[in-house]
């Protein structure tokens, strides 16, 4: 019989590996510097295997498209804790990638315990890679006011000035809470590596020669301490740091990217002449050596919304984000205003190599004459491809929003890929072919035209504007 | 290639003869709301998820059941919802608009919408609704009983039976219960959410309570006078649902006098996220047509004034299960069918023209476009008959009964006599 088991990569990856190799899976081509989506399984040649992003794998599960997956239980929970009837049955604890999901805040915010949030007068605003989970928190300590910032990552940076509180992760594993100088208030779940299956594989096929070969672990359920998110933690983990909470008058607050945009942004903004230190892999806040800057590190992904919403009043980002920012809230205040350069990708519509179109139009033909039922559509850019297909007319279409690795969808789980590529040699690497190149993008400085027209902040921000500018001319 | 496009899953279609039974239903709702003094409203369809959280009323399981999304401006993260009931709403309206203090009388129609997985029950329901914000006696909660009663005695479609029940009773007792706080709110939010027997755990684990919680719980009266009886019997223990019981006693006084049947039952409160006294439920058979009570809390907490209110409404989808058509779809004597033999610009001229008199006259009047089924008509009307010659023949699709006749005011006083006999 055939059977499907969806493997993680990223931070589950090794451990993965070794359980898999224990177990007496033969595996080939996962990890080991492999760059191929689909290992192999010598020893069982019904078996097979594909590698998606962790968080990509409770969804890929619950529609069936795989019979067992392996990742994070707090990927699971993400995903059930919304939609509860997801077709997904949790089998066991693998025993290893062990982290704690707390909700913590500054303690320089004035919250320093979990009463203090729920009584906390004001507006709350939760940033956290799980907002469904965030969203349950908050329902469930019935606060009467909040907003959820659903996040690519760094959640860690956002207190006290972007967020009251943060749900992420606090094991001292994975940085623990202490670098980024927040006090846990509450532990919500004690997340780690386990074994699901979809519902109707496990209620109708036989997966049972691939879990004989899994080593008994501890059943999931023994681990789910505090699931309930309500459970309060002892202040133990109470680091506050000496992060100067500044008046916010008057002050231009930029964001920077992390990841491999950070090094082209140093450069450019030492160009600019600007003193950059502690801008590494980690450092929350840079000092730019500008005592009206107030600068902060987060994921490019993140930022057109931040400035959006008033976070931050300008950022460095790409302008695919910032596209997909406008495609999804049409009058955001977030502007581009210069265009840097660097981080030259196009953002393209790819197919499987074998599927004999070569542009959108020929797409379509496929769905018109009946070759194809619906076109799965799958992305990161979950706006920009939603539009792309509506523009292009492949109706009927299902978008799937990916958080990574998407080529590995085409052409099993997916038929339209809208991705970024420098060169296209990843692409045509996994099997793959461009059809279409809906727009280039490059690292751009964004800004809220809102918040840089206040008259205490103008004359700031256009030095750093024009500073930044001047340089670009430089080097031209 | 054929679309498939199916309806939401959760949802339903409201076909004509449906749509009879729904506007039978709104028409005698706002002509008995109206004759009491009550002025209609309507609320937006989208509400912010704040103003529901905000009161904190409704129970988690409820606010994770709503729909709520960003907006396309949602980049603050300020999610709107799909409203998930009417009251809320309504209090809102009341605060922003017309909050002086002074009663209000309003009522409305409208949809709600809440996620059901089961995909049995219906995720957008329909409700008629009534408020009445600023009054604090217990005449105010006898009137809304009567009300509804008065809006279903006109809807002639069964015996109503009504349950009583105190909200402010059933907080009496779990606190007297003397629950931890967390335990309190979990054992709350489990009685809100419709599951009143977890008292009766508790009280499985406190002997002492048993008798107490038998009285209230398991009791049923037929007027105040069992009140009375039950709060002899408990107060020494739970005085402090005295003034509670008092304001039941009245409440049922009140509708003893006028003759209303009801059954007092505490344990038929459930979901009264945000009633704090007098709760009442109205059943036709095993369905539930319809609830309400008093929420004394929810216009401060909506941040008007401290201004008592009170409200109830019928669910449609219910009420439209156990009517019939009643009859007041257009009878068929009043449906005209026009055919018209001269297929010029001048023959359609004259067909409109006869269609409109009709019309004035309150018939139902419709062109033939070819295969009309003749038996959902009173008369066919043919003009310019080249068979017979007449300008107009008079059929009744009943009989088939045939007439020429050669102007319009006699075809008018034919189908009048025939209205007559």
């Amino acid at each position: 019989m055939q059977l499907r088991l969806a493997l993680p990569k990223g931070g589950l990856l090794a451990e993965t590996k070794i359980l898999l190799e224990t177990s007496g899976f033969d595996v080939h081509h996962y990890g080991d510097g492999s760059r191929s989506y689909r290992p192999e399984c010598k020893n069982l040649p019904g078996l097979s295997l594909k590698v998606f992003h962790e968080k990509d794998i409770p969804i890929q599960v619950a529609i069936g498209n795989y019979d067992l997956g392996i990742c994070g239980l707090d990927w699971v929970r993400e995903l059930t804790v919304k939609y509860p009837s997801s077709a997904l049955v949790e089998l066991r604890d693998l025993g290893y990638g062990k982290h704690d999901l707390c909700v913590a805040s500054s303690g320089l915010s004035g919250i320093s315990s979990l009463s203090e949030l729920k009584d906390y007068d004001g507006d709350i605003r939760l940033a956290s890679e799980y907002p469904h989970m965030a969203e349950s928190f908050a329902m469930k300590l019935r606060l009467k006011k909040f907003r959820i910032f659903p996040v690519w990552g760094a959640a860690e940076s956002y207190p006290p000035e972007n967020a009251e509180a943060v749900l992420v992760s606090c094991s001292p594993a994975k940085g623990g809470l202490l670098d980024s100088g927040l006090i846990s208030l509450v532990h919500v779940l004690s997340s780690g590596a386990c074994l699901i299956a979809n519902r109707d594989s496990w209620e109708r096929k036989d997966v049972s020669p691939l879990l004989n070969l899994f080593s008994d672990g501890d059943t999931v359920g023994v681990s789910r301490n505090g699931e309930d998110g309500l459970e309060a933690v002892s202040d133990s983990s109470h680091f506050p740091v000496s992060v100067p909470l500044r008046s916010d008058s008057g002050v231009v607050r930029l964001a920077l990217p992390d990841g491999h945009q950070q090094k082209p942004t140093v450069e450019l903004l030492e160009r600019a002449g600007f003193d950059v230190r502690e801008y590494t892999a980690g450092m929350v806040r840079p000092d730019i050596g500008i005592d009206y800057l107030d600068v902060k590190v987060i994921r490019p992904q993140d930022m057109p919304l931040q400035v959006a919403n008033g976070n931050f009043d300008m950022a460095i980002t790409g302008t695919d984000w910032l596209r997909e920012h406008r495609y999804r809230f049409p009058s955001s205040p977030v502007k581009e205003i210069l265009n840097l350069g660097f981080g030259k990708v196009r953002i393209v519509a790819v197919v499987a190599r074998d599927v004999p179109v070569s542009n959108a139009n020929e797409l379509r033909k496929l769905l018109r004459d009946g070759e194809l039922p619906s076109i799965r559509v799958v992305s990161e850019y979950v706006a920009i491809a939603d539009r792309y297909a509506g523009d292009k007319r492949l109706s009927p279409y299902r978008m799937i929003p990916s958080w990574g690795a998407s080529e590995a969808f085409l052409p099993e789980d997916a038929d339209l890929l809208i991705e970024n590529t420098e060169t296209g040699r990843t692409i045509a690497r996994h099997n793959l072919k461009i059809i279409d190149t809906l727009f280039e993008s490059s690292a751009c400085l964004i800004g809220n035209v809102d918040s840089l027209a206040e008259c205490n902040k103008v004359d700031k921000a256009d030095s750093v504007v024009e500073a930044i500018r001047h340089s670009l001319h430089n080097v031209r | 290639m054929v679309m498939d496009v199916r309806k939401c899953k959760g949802t339903h279609d409201l076909l004509p003869e449906d749509m009879v039974r729904f506007r039978r239903i709104e028409g005698a709702f706002n002509s008995c709301c109206s004759r009491w003094g009550y002025r209609e409203v309507r609320t937006p369809l989208i509400e912010y998820l704040h103003l529901f959280t905000s009161v904190g009323t409704l129970t988690p399981d409820m606010l994770s059941r709503v729909y709520s999304f960003l907006d396309w401006d949602g980049w603050s993260g300020e999610r709107v919802v799909l409203r998930p009931e009417g009251t809320i709403p309504v209090a809102r309206l009341y605060v922003d608009n017309l909050g002086t203090g002074g009663p209000e009388r309003l009522f409305y129609v409208g949809n709600t919408f809440i996620f059901d997985e089961t995909g049995e029950k219906s995720r957008e329901r329909w409700q008629c609704g009534a408020e009445l914000i600023g009054g604090s006696n217990p005449e105010a909660d006898a009137e809304l009983v009567l009300l509804a009663a008065d809006v279903l005695k006109r809807l002639k479609c069964g015996t109503v039976q009504m349950k009583l029940s105190h909200a402010g009773i059933v907080r009496g007792l779990i606190e007297a219960i003397g629950l931890g706080q967390g335990d309190e709110i979990e054992v709350l939010d489990r009685v809100l959410n419709g599951d009143i027997g977890v008292l009766r755990e508790v009280a499985d684990k406190e002997p002492q309570l048993h008798d107490l919680l038998s009285h209230l719980l398991d009791g049923r009266g037929k007027s105040a006078s069992f009140l009375k009886n039950v709060k002899a019997a408990v107060l020494d223990v739970l005085p402090g649902i005295e003034a509670s019981m008092n304001n039941f006693i009245r409440i049922a006084e009140l509708l003893d006098v006028t003759g209303c049947d009801y059954e007092i039952n505490l344990s038929s409160a459930r979901g009264f996220e945000y009633y704090t006294g007098f709760i009442f439920q109205l059943y036709i058979g095993e369905r539930k047509v319809g609830s309400g009570g008093r929420y004394d809390a929810l216009i401060p907490l909506v941040g008007g004034g401290d201004i008592p209110a009170c409200g109830f409404a019928l669910y449609m989808g219910q009420l439209m299960e156990v009517m019939d058509n009643g009859g007041f779809d257009k009878a068929p004597e009043s449906r005209v069918l026009l055919r018209c033999a001269d297929d010029t610009v001048r023959g359609y001229k004259a067909c409109f023209d006869v269609a409109m008199l009709l019309r004035q006259r309150g018939y139902v009047a419709e062109f033939d476009l070819g295969d009309m089924e003749l038996s959902r008509y009173g008369w066919l009307i043919l003009l310019s008959d080249s068979k017979t010659g007449a300008t107009f023949v008079l059929i009744d699709c009943d009989s088939g009964k045939e007439l020429g006749l050669g102007s319009l005011d006699e075809v008018f006083e034919m189908m009048e006599k025939a209205k007559c006999s």
